[in-house]
Parts: C-alpha cells; structure tokens; sequence
C-alpha cells in the first residue's frame, strides 16, 4: 500500500508583522505570546490536529529562532509522527536557484517537492497570523461536494473595514465570480479569511506557471486567485461563522487578548471538544495572594498585587502594591512594588522597576492618534528603571 | 562521573493513606495542584543525572501508567534506559509480593541488565528537592556498602520508622525500628544506595534464606556485618504518611520559601496538560492560594490548593482546603479543611467542613 495523505496543510509562518512594531523586532508574528499561554501559531496548528490533519509545513523566513524551538518536533500538537506531522520549512540553497520566498505564492512552489512526498488530493493553505477555532474539515467536505478547484474560507466584516481584506463577490450558491485585493470601493462585505483549500494537481499548475511569469507578484491574493478565476477554474466560498481575529496591529492583539476574559467572553478558550494546544511551561501553580478581578492568570506567577481586566502570562512576578490594569503581560515579567501598568502590552522577559508607571488610563488613551491607538508598548527583554514613566501609546524597545 | 540506575517504589506505604490511595497507587496521589507525589522523586532522579529508572508498581497502577507514559515529561523516553514500568510478578508459586524485598525480587531482572554501576532505591510518597549524586560521591568515600539517607525530625507514632545512630564519620552504629520513643531522630527517608552489583547480591542471599524484611532481616543485622554509612539530608522534607501530613504537605506550598526551594529552578518535571488559563471573575477573591491552569473562580478563595479545572461557584467561600481536578463548587457553598478527591460535585449551598488534625474528605467522583 503507498503511503500518502488526503489533505496536506502549509502554514505561511514567515511574514515580519512590522505593525507589532516591538513586538516582533526579533520574533516572527506565529511566534508573539497571546493569551497568557499561548503564542498565535498555536491556533492554526491546533486547528489541524482537531480537524484531523497531521501533515504540516510551516513556511518561516522572518527570524524564525523562536518559532522553530517553539514547534519544534512538534509533540504539544501531537504532531509528532513518523509519516506526516509538522515540518518547519525554512528557503534553501538549490543547484539552479537560490532565493528567499518571495511572496506566499514562491513560498508554497519552493516547497511543492515536500508536498509531492505526501501525494496528497487537496492542500490547505494557512497563515499563522489570525486568532479563531475553526474545522477545516468542513470546509474540506464544501471543496469536495461543490467539487471546486479552489474554496476560500470567507467571513463578514463591517462594509467599512472591507477595503482591508480581500474580498469575495460570489453568487447566491457561493460560487465566486469576482476576488478584489483591498478594493476601495468594496461591492460585498464578504472578507477572505486567507484560508483556502486546493484540488492539488490545480495548485501545482498554477504555481508553475506564476513562477514563470516575470511580472507576478508571487502572491495569492494578487496573483494565483485572480488567474484562476480568469482561466474559469471552479472557485467557491466557504462561509465562517465564528470568531476570527487578525492580530496584526497592536491594538487588534490588544483586543483579541481582551476578548478571552468575562465569564461569557467573546473568545472562549476552555472547551474542551476543541482544545488548543501549546507548548506549556514547566512552572507550578500561580500564586495568587493580591486582588484579581475579571482576569486570566497562567500558571508559574505569583501575584501579590492588584490585577483589573488584565491577561497575565506564565511566570510573571506582580508584587504587593503593584497595579496591572486593561494591560497584557506576555510573560516572564516582574513588576515591582508600586509600580503601575494601564492600557498596555508588556513583551516576554520584561522588568518593570519600584514606581514606573507604564501607559494611562484606558478610558482616555484608547483610541489616541498614533501607531498603536494608544497602548504602551515594552518590547522584549527590557528592563524600565525605578520611578521613570512611558507615556500612553509610546513603544519602548530599549532599557530605560 | 559514576553511572547510576533509579529504582522507585511506587506503591509502597499505601496503606497509610488509605483514603487517597484506594483508587490509585501512592505515587499517583495528585499534590500540589498539578503535580502527583511520584514527580519529586522521578525529577530527583533525573535531575540527578540518571537517565533509566525501573519503577515498581503494584496494584490499582492504572493512572500511574496514564501519569507516566512514555516518561517523555521526566525526559525518559529513551532508546537506551529511559523509564521502564515493573509490573509485579508472580511464578507459579509466588503471590503479589508483600513487602520491599519481594518487590526488590520482582525487579531483579531489570537490575541484572542495567549496566550502571550504582543504583538508588527511594519511595515515591515524600515531597523533597535533593541531589542524589551527592550521596553517590559520599558513598564511593565512605568506600560503603550501603549508603542509607536520613533527614532529622520528630517521630509521629503511625508510620513504620527506621531510625539510626552514627558515629561522627556518619558510619551506622545502631539501627532502631519503629522507636517508642519520642523526640528529634534520625529517620531514614527510604533513600538508599549501592553498588548494583551488591544489591543484586544482597538480594540473592535474602531469597536463598528466606528473609522477608529489609530492614529487620538486612539492615538491622547489618550494622555489624556490613559498611553502612548514613548522608543527611536538610531540605525541606514532607513525608506523606496520612491524611493530616498530606494537607499539611500541600499547605507548606502556601509559604514562598518551600515552593522556592522546590520550583525554584523549574525542575520538578510533571504531565503537561492542556487547561486553559485560569480565569477570575469580577466578584473573585483569592488569597493566600495555589491555583492551577483551567480553574474559573468566581468566589471566595484563602489558604487553599486548587488543581486544573477546578470551579468556584458565586457567594462560595473556600478556606484551608485541598481541591483537587474538575471539583465543582456549587453557589454561596461554604467549606473549610476540606480535601476533595477529583471530579467531585458539590451542589449549591452546601456547608461542609473539617478541623486542621481531620480535614474532612470527600471521595473521587462524589456528588454532595
């Protein structure tokens, strides 16, 4: 019996994530702490294990050093397997051409040789940017009973933001007829979710031919979809009910992080049909002697000070008479005693000195004109010196 | 550097906790919010540089088996060593063994094949941090037999104690079992090492005349015939030999210089688990407390240990009390000194409550 695999998933891991400014000036986007346990690309690659996909590449570029200790052999997933499993795939050096990814379209047809080993029907692409739930396969049970070439996990979003997505003009059964990039002047509020599913011998296609052409952009949303629709290849949509959330921009990972806390949150985490794996920390229990109101803590942190409508991270230190406030703090943070933290997201391995006072209050920052509405931000591994003060919505990624 | 195989009784002393121990073997019995007691000495071993350990398991080993696996948590999944499970084995004529010595027997085989030169014996029912390649330097000093580590305390009546006298190079000079009297002692923690070689021997000779006592039969006579030297340990050491030393031992995780000298470094290794983050609500209160990943609380918490998954009800006030996975705290419920074994419901409004010497115990899946 040959081996092989119905449907393959390949993760585009490797985008920069520069609107996280700080944030991700030495990590990639998958790699960036969300939820106080967990780190974004635990979502896609949980989604695949829930939706019984056990072959993934993970296409990374951008300093892929955390990402690739982070999935690493991939056991957190249940990833681990001998035929299958995740597969960090980083550009390589080849005879005839050597090159970085140059967009995610280059990205996948650098990589169609690993695909090809599994011989796989249908091949799903993902990008490791986005916070949701999602089984991919009921999308993949839409692909094959609409019998399409290609199906794009699409979701509504208010008319006004629709000029940042790409967005889907489709017929009554779903089927597209139309896929604009960022179009300014949207004729549907149906957003791509940059999820789309391929009928494999179509992908291989049409990535060959888009490697050929010198004027491509190499990209998916700019290239390969809008020359498959040209060429009349059966393109449907595929509608996602749910929560989706692209954390590109400080303040929608600001968001997203708060929309996991209340008791009926937006976002809910603990559900245990659909789990979402991460690579845990080896720490004990939090301790928790301070006051903690409307909060997430993970475990490893000992909290003697005040928390408020916060998201603490594993192994954060808030001492007594330290106040976290509308903030999310990533993990392996100290706070000192007095010092105060509003409307603000502190990276991994920070310190925060006696009386520093991080970011203002949320009611009157948040929205504030500047790159990051508003939110402090402390990137990782700095430490802010006794009694200084960064004001609101300021990005600070150097010792102070 | 001595190469040195791990041996761990899993089972042993079950009978002194009863309550925690009916469904599971000693080693299983969940601690410290989402450790089981087994992890401190398995993390012992590996952090003490050995890398294959033979652990011996009795009955009721299912969730010690489900806790293990593989051993990848403790870094034992190995292709050479690693964690090896040994199930009791019984001959034709033999039974389930009985005591350390018929265990030891059963182990034989496992010991035959292990190529380290030293081995280290321990139980699997106390929580302590120690280095047990200190008391293999010790050993290979002393030019010893039998190297028996102690730890200095008073002894509590229930338990089976060996106590011991040294001279002032720790050379055992007499070994006392079960001691009437009271006070500060050395009392041997049931960690031991010797050469592989010589245990395997010693074991041997005990078959072939019938002992069935290791401490009576081997060590006691010991003291004249062999080289029996003792390694003090001074950490900080909870021996689990009832119900009561049990809350207390979970309780000494409530003061920050246990749980530094501990967790200090990260390095008590456990099963990973998947909980979510806890979360608090707006009308949560928490002092005081350990509380691991998966709990929603919504009430009022103090001086307690709460495991994965654990939920606190509105208006509910816990105090002093052990809760262990998926405990269900119903609404304006009010306990204190309560141990509640996992996956238990207490149903709204409920009051129970226990004094310090009895906590009050609530078995594993009870609806109350």
């Amino acid at each position: 019996m040959l081996r092989k695999k119905e449907c393959v998933a390949m993760l585009l891991a490797g985008g920069q994530g520069s609107r996280l400014y700080a944030l991700t000036s030495n990590i990639a986007k998958p790699a960036v702490s969300f939820g106080s346990k967990y780190r974004i690309i635990d979502f896609p690659l949980s989604n695949c294990i829930n939706s019984k996909i056990d072959t993934v590449g993970v296409l990374t570029q951008y300093q892929p050093l955390v990402l690739n200790e982070y999935v690493g052999n991939g056991q957190p997933w249940d990833l681990d397997r001998t035929f299958g499993g995740v597969h960090i795939l980083s550009p390589y050096e080849a005879k005839t051409d050597t090159s970085w990814y140059k967009g995610t379209a280059n990205a996948i047809y650098q990589n169609i040789t690993f695909i090809k080993m599994y011989d796989p029907e249908y091949v799903l692409i993902l990008s490791g940017d986005h916070i949701y739930k999602m089984d991919y396969n009921m999308m993949l049970n839409a692909h094959k009973e609409t019998g399409a070439d290609c199906t794009i996990a699409c979701l509504k979003v208010p008319l006004k933001e629709a000029s940042r997505f790409g967005i889907l003009n489709t017929d009554e059964n779903g089927k597209i007829y139309e896929f604009e990039e960022k179009p300014k002047n949207p004729k549907s509020d149906l957003a791509s979710m940059g999820i789309y599913i391929f009928t494999a011998s179509k992908l291989y296609k049409y990535l060959e031919e888009d490697d050929k052409d010198p004027s491509s952009d190499k990209d998916f949303g700019k290239n390969i979809l809008p020359k498959m629709l040209a060429a009349g290849e059966k393109m449907y949509s595929y509608r996602f009910e749910g929560y989706w959330k692209d954390v590109g921009t400080i303040a929608s990972l600001w968001e997203a992080n708060m929309d996991l806390l209340g008791l009926t949150p937006n976002f809910e985490l603990s559900d245990r049909e659909n789990v979402i794996y991460s690579r845990s920390p080896l720490a004990p229990p939090a301790f928790v002697e301070g006051e903690v109101k409307n909060s997430i803590v993970a475990t490893g942190s000992e909290i003697g000070g005040k928390i408020i409508n916060s998201v603490i991270g594993s192994n954060c230190i808030v001492e007594k008479g330290a106040e976290v406030k509308d903030s999310v703090l990533m993990g392996n943070i100290t706070v000192k005693k007095g010092a105060k933290i509003r409307y603000s997201i502190i990276d991994e391995d920070v310190t925060v000195c006696e009386n520093a006072e991080i970011g203002g209050e949320k009611e009157v920052c948040a929205g504030m004109a500047g790159k990051t509405s508003g939110i402090a931000v402390l990137g990782r591994g700095i430490t802010v010196g006794k009694n200084l003060k960064v004001p609101a919505g300021e990005i600070v990624d150097k010792d102070m | 550097m001595a190469t040195t195989v791990g041996v761990i009784f899993s089972s042993i002393n079950e009978e002194d906790i009863p309550e925690l121990t009916k469904v599971r073997s000693t080693g299983a019995v969940p601690f410290g919010g989402r450790y089981r007691l087994v992890d401190f000495t398995l993390s012992n071993m590996v952090n003490s540089g050995i890398t294959s350990v033979g652990m011996i398991t009795k009955n009721n080993y299912h969730s010690l088996m489900e806790h293990l696996g593989s051993g990848k948590n403790w870094d034992l999944a190995r292709k050479e060593g690693g964690l090896n499970l040994l199930p009791p084995y019984s001959g034709e004529t033999e039974t389930l063994y009985k005591n350390r010595l018929e265990a030891l027997k059963g182990s034989m085989a496992f010991l035959r094949k292990a190529k380290e030169d030293f081995v280290v014996l321990a139980d699997s029912d106390a929580i302590y941090k120690f280095d047990y390649s200190k008391v293999i330097e010790a050993h290979i000093k002393n030019n010893a037999d039998i190297t028996m580590v102690y730890h200095e305390h008073k002894v509590e009546g229930s338990h089976y104690y060996l106590t011991f006298e040294t001279d002032k190079n720790d050379k055992i000079t007499d070994i006392q079992i079960n001691p009437q009297s009271d006070g500060i002692k050395k009392c041997y923690i049931n960690v031991m090492v010797a050469r592989t070689s010589f245990l395997l021997r010693l074991i041997q000779n005990a078959i072939q005349h019938g002992y069935t006592s290791f401490g009576r039969d081997i060590l006691s006579p010991g003291v004249k015939t062999l080289n029996l030297y003792a390694y003090k340990f001074d950490g900080y050491y909870a021996n689990i030999s009832s119900l009561y030393s049990y809350f207390n031992a979970n309780m000494d995780l409530l003061k920050s210089g246990v749980r530094n000298e501990l967790f200090g470094d990260r390095s008590i290794y456990t099963k990973v688990n998947d909980s979510a983050p806890t979360k608090f609500s707006e009308t949560a209160s928490v002092k005081n407390s350990l509380i691991a990943d998966g709990c929603l609380i919504e009430g009022t918490v103090e001086n307690s240990v709460l495991f994965r998954g654990v939920k606190i009800g509105k208006g509910a006030v816990v105090k002093n009390c052990i809760l262990m996975t998926d405990d269900i705290i119903g609404e304006n419920c009010k306990l204190s000194y309560v141990i509640s074994d996992k996956n238990s419901v207490i149903r709204d409004k409920s009051v129970l409550a226990g004094c310090e010497k009895y906590p009050y115990f609530i078995n594993k899946g009870s609806l109350i």
